[in-house]
């Protein structure tokens, strides 16, 4: 014959021992989550003495698929180095791959933990160099 | 017993007053509490918390509901059958909450010298003997046949096509359970012999509960349970609101207290068919201890009912949704001829083996 009953009755077993298991729950604002090692998350620019370290190579809007960064070069009129003028990030198109990261030849950009991005006015989601550079 | 209103001793009226203001008032409290064990119950077998932010652990999560709900906007369609979109919420509200009034919820207790039996719509007589509503059963399954016209009055009075599926579902729904339902309670009668709830509860605390007094009442009770739960809409038979289908069936359009009532009312349904269920098969109020100490007999009561709410909600938690042609072949074609057959069962075993308990008191 058929069981119908042992099915039905394991499912409530399953339940049940669920019942007395510890909630996976994270209790977000309170409880902090632990961001992988290699978390993507907004990016910074890293300093070198006064100014940011990109040298505006170009590399990064080149390879990043969302076309999100803006970069504009310029010459140090003492030192004659090339440097960024403008490194802009519109958050709100970057996908966060991380190819940035990838591309840059020194060093220069690198994504943090920080992941809470929200904001209520669309401009404040245009990221520019000196927000995003790391301060001293 | 010196003053008398109307034939009837002072006592009468203020234990009468008593017992309907305190069980109303459990019954209130259960079920905005009911919510809550339900969220966190499931919360839990799903590995989730739950409600935890308002209040302790959340306790204070049925009242904000509540107070969100009553200062809600009151939406009536445009196209709505207008009276008919007010009345139905209370339609299906009231006979939820005063099924309770026959239900035997404790033993009788004495107080200054009267007798008082727990449950409201009984007294005692100048002899001492108990009165109670001779025909209690008939009474809950005539006002639990009630509270589906609330559901078909609702969908159809919205206007619109969601709504009256989920009305028209909770008709067939309700007329082939009950079928199912009342035939299981058939082979209680058979053994108690009365439609009284008192008479049921106390043949059950003298010669054992209903569940166990022989196979085909146990089948009976484990059907009984199941058609109740199809009657009152809850999973895995909640067809009448399937969200993934009809939106939220026959409440799609309805909003604030309108809704609280509809909500309200799933859930006094609940708390009264476990009661029932516990008063016809699981002894009532009866337990250990209960004829040394009356007062004790409420709590078993209520740990009763309880025991079998979390088991709705435990089966909530477990089962996915019926189809709607499985739940009808289910009703018709499984447990209508499964009780005709517990009838019969039933009938013979009396006669051969008794009406006593076969288990030889073991679950007295």
């Amino acid at each position: 014959m058929l069981n119908v009953a042992s099915p039905l009755i394991n499912g409530l077993k399953i339940t049940l021992q669920h019942l007395f298991k510890k909630p996976v729950t994270l209790q977000y604002p309170t409880e902090r989550p632990v961001v992988g090692p290699r978390f993507r998350g907004l990016h910074a620019l890293n300093r070198f003495h006064d100014r940011s370290k990109c040298v505006a190579c170009y590399l990064c809007p080149t390879v990043c698929p969302a076309k999100c960064i803006t970069v504009e070069a310029a010459e140090d009129p003492i030192t004659h180095e090339k440097y960024a003028s403008r490194y802009d990030i519109d958050i709100l198109r970057c996908i966060f791959c991380g190819y940035c990261v990838e591309a840059c030849p020194v060093d220069a950009v690198k994504m943090t933990e920080n992941f809470e991005l929200a904001n209520y006015k669309r401009e404040d989601f245009a990221y520019t160099q000196e927000m995003l550079t790391d301060k001293k | 017993m010196e003053y008398e209103i109307l034939g009837l001793p002072v006592w009468y009226y203020i234990a009468m007053v008593a017992k309907v203001l305190v069980v109303f008032v459990w019954v209130l409290l259960t079920v905005a509490y009911a919510t809550y064990a339900e969220r966190k119950i499931i919360g839990h077998m799903q590995v989730r918390l739950g409600p935890m932010r308002t209040g302790w652990h959340g306790l204070l999560q049925p009242i904000a509901d509540g107070l969100k709900l009553f200062f809600k906007e009151e939406i009536i369609p445009a196209e709505a059958s207008t009276f008919a979109f007010l009345v139905a919420p209370l339609i299906a509200l009231v006979p939820a909450f005063i099924s309770f009034a026959v239900i035997p919820f404790g033993s009788t207790i004495t107080v200054g010298g009267y007798k008082i039996p727990l449950q409201i719509a009984a007294f005692a007589d100048k002899s001492g003997g108990v009165v109670d509503v001779n025909v209690g059963v008939l009474y809950i399954l005539a006002l639990s046949s009630l509270g589906v016209y609330g559901i078909v009055l609702a969908g159809w009075s919205s206007n619109s096509k969601y709504s009256l599926l989920g009305g028209l579902r909770a008709s067939a729904q309700m007329i082939s359970y009950e079928l199912a339902a009342g035939l299981s309670l058939i082979t209680v009668f058979m053994v108690s012999g009365s439609l009284s709830l008192q008479t049921i509860v106390a043949d059950q605390a003298a010669f054992g509960w209903y569940a166990w007094r022989n196979p085909f009442l146990f089948a009976a009770f484990i059907i009984f349970f199941i058609c109740s739960l199809a009657e009152i809409n809850r999973t895995p038979f909640d067809l009448p609101e399937a969200e993934t289908e009809l939106v939220s069936g026959f409440c799609t359009e309805y909003s604030s207290m309108k809704y609280a009532m509809f909500f309200m009312a799933e859930y006094a349904n609940m708390i009264t068919v476990c009661a029932i269920t516990v008063t016809l098969f699981l002894g009532g109020w009866h337990g250990p201890f209960t004829d040394a100490m009356p007062l004790l007999s409420p709590f078993y009561f209520i740990a009763k009912v309880y025991t079998l709410i979390f088991t709705c909600m435990w089966i909530r938690a477990t089962y996915p949704r019926y189809r709607y042609d499985q739940l009808m072949g289910l009703g018709w074609k499984f447990f209508l001829p499964i009780t005709l057959v517990l009838i019969v069962g039933n009938a013979f075993w009396i006669n051969v083996i008794g009406a006593g308990n076969w288990l030889g008191g073991l679950f007295a």
